[in-house]
């Protein structure tokens, strides 16, 4: 167990149904950590995450994040918390294809009440940090997987987020695009203090990573808490 | 690693001395683990023996040998050969990672626990490697993805392994 750790699950419990997904999942992470979950498809790590980010609310256990309990929280303080302290990146489908590649960086902020001016300061700088200033105007649905997952991350880390939360974020890419995908998020994050928790199956983007727990049958393994790795 | 072929392939680019030799041989074969001087020259002297490099005269100069070695037809005719010829695929059965599992089963100790623990080992090196990747030049992140690779593989095999832990140990205890 991490002392004065930023985000943590204890005992969490999820069903679908009459089928657990997660039996007393305990889980801690340090303020700018990296953090990876691995476990095979359906061991319940995308409902951990989940969980640790507020979208769900476990069926028994508490999840605290910055010593506030954040699963008693109601749906709108949790959406609010949501937006301000958390960043997300998902495997695909995140993006709007309606929308230019600077509204959807943009749109956090917007919806954060920024003024329209700043949020689009603010977006074409994180572009630019990403090696997308040129891409701004682009609608997304022309963007290669590569950019728009980018495009992604430069929207998740827009906010300024304390975590974010990312999903297999290079499941739909291909080995070499995926690792600079990780390998900019991992760098993003560190110069700005942000923890990351990446779901992965994938042992490659695991290893960008500070620590990795894996959950299997809805149980979390920490072969370094457990004193199985010295 | 075949560190025979492997000098008489630099030597084949020119001639060279033992010294420069292993400078080469550490720098883009064994980074972090350099080759031993006397080993340099044992290896020339039994190749000079076999026919496949020749030595020039001693120079002056420091050092235990100053000979300047030149590769022989017969010696690039095995570097040829060596080059072309693809390296067997070594079998993965009988592994030590195989072996601690089954005998863990057998012995009614904890596979699960030992995988866990073999997993963590390798991501840990995975991580060492990434960051040598990162930091490091085109020949260095070669060389760190071919590990990468390896243990990647090693992982994918634990996955499966636990996975069937369960059917293994009734295996294991049928026989």
């Amino acid at each position: 167990m991490i002392v004065n750790a930023l985000l943590r699950a204890e005992a969490v419990s999820r069903s679908y149904g009459n089928t657990p997904a997660l039996r007393e999942a305990s889980l801690s992470v340090a303020a700018g950590e990296v953090l990876a979950v691995m476990g095979p498809s359906g061991s319940g790590k995308s409902t951990l995450l989940h969980c640790l980010a507020g979208i769900f609310t476990p069926d028994s256990g508490e999840v605290w994040f910055d010593g506030r309990r954040l699963d008693t929280l109601n749906d709108g303080r949790r959406s609010e918390l949501r937006r301000t302290a958390f960043g997300f990146v998902f495997q695909f489908g995140q993006l709007v294809p309606e929308l230019t590649v600077a509204d959807n960086v943009a749109l956090p902020l917007l919806l954060g009440r920024v003024k329209r001016k700043r949020a689009y300061a603010r977006a074409a700088s994180w572009l630019e940090r990403l090696e997308l200033a040129d891409l701004g105007g682009r609608r997304t649905g022309e963007l290669s997987g590569g950019q728009a997952q980018r495009v992604a991350i430069a929207r998740a880390l827009v906010t300024g987020p304390r975590v974010v939360f990312a999903d297999e974020p290079t499941g739909a890419l291909d080995s070499l695009t995926g690792e600079l995908v990780m390998e900019l998020l991992v760098r993003l994050a560190r110069e700005e203090g942000t923890t990351v928790i990446v779901v992965t199956h994938d042992a490659r983007v695991a290893a960008c990573a500070d620590r990795e727990v894996v959950v299997r049958d809805g149980r979390v393994t920490d072969p370094y808490a457990s004193g199985l790795v010295r | 690693m075949s560190v025979p072929l492997a000098l008489l392939g630099l030597l084949e680019r020119e001639p060279s001395h033992g010294y420069d030799l292993k400078r080469d041989y550490d720098a883009f074969f064994n980074r972090g683990k350099p080759l031993p001087f006397g080993q340099v020259y044992s290896t020339l002297g039994r190749l000079a023996r076999d026919g496949k490099v020749i030595a020039g005269q001693s120079e002056p100069g420091d050092g235990p040998d100053r000979k300047r070695y030149a590769i022989t037809p017969v010696g690039k005719d095995e570097v040829e050969a060596w080059l072309a010829e693809p390296v067997a695929a070594e079998p993965s059965l009988h592994t030590v990672l195989f072996t601690k599992v089954v005998l863990a089963l057998m012995l009614g100790r904890d596979a699960a626990g030992y995988l866990d623990a073999q997993r963590a080992t390798h991501l840990g090196r995975m991580r060492e490697l990434t960051e040598i990747k990162r930091a490091g030049n085109l020949v260095d992140a070669l060389l760190a993805d071919h590990g990468l690779f390896r243990l990647e593989a090693d992982l994918r095999w634990i996955d499966v392994t636990q996975a069937r832990l369960g059917a293994l140990a009734e295996a294991v205890r049928e026989r």
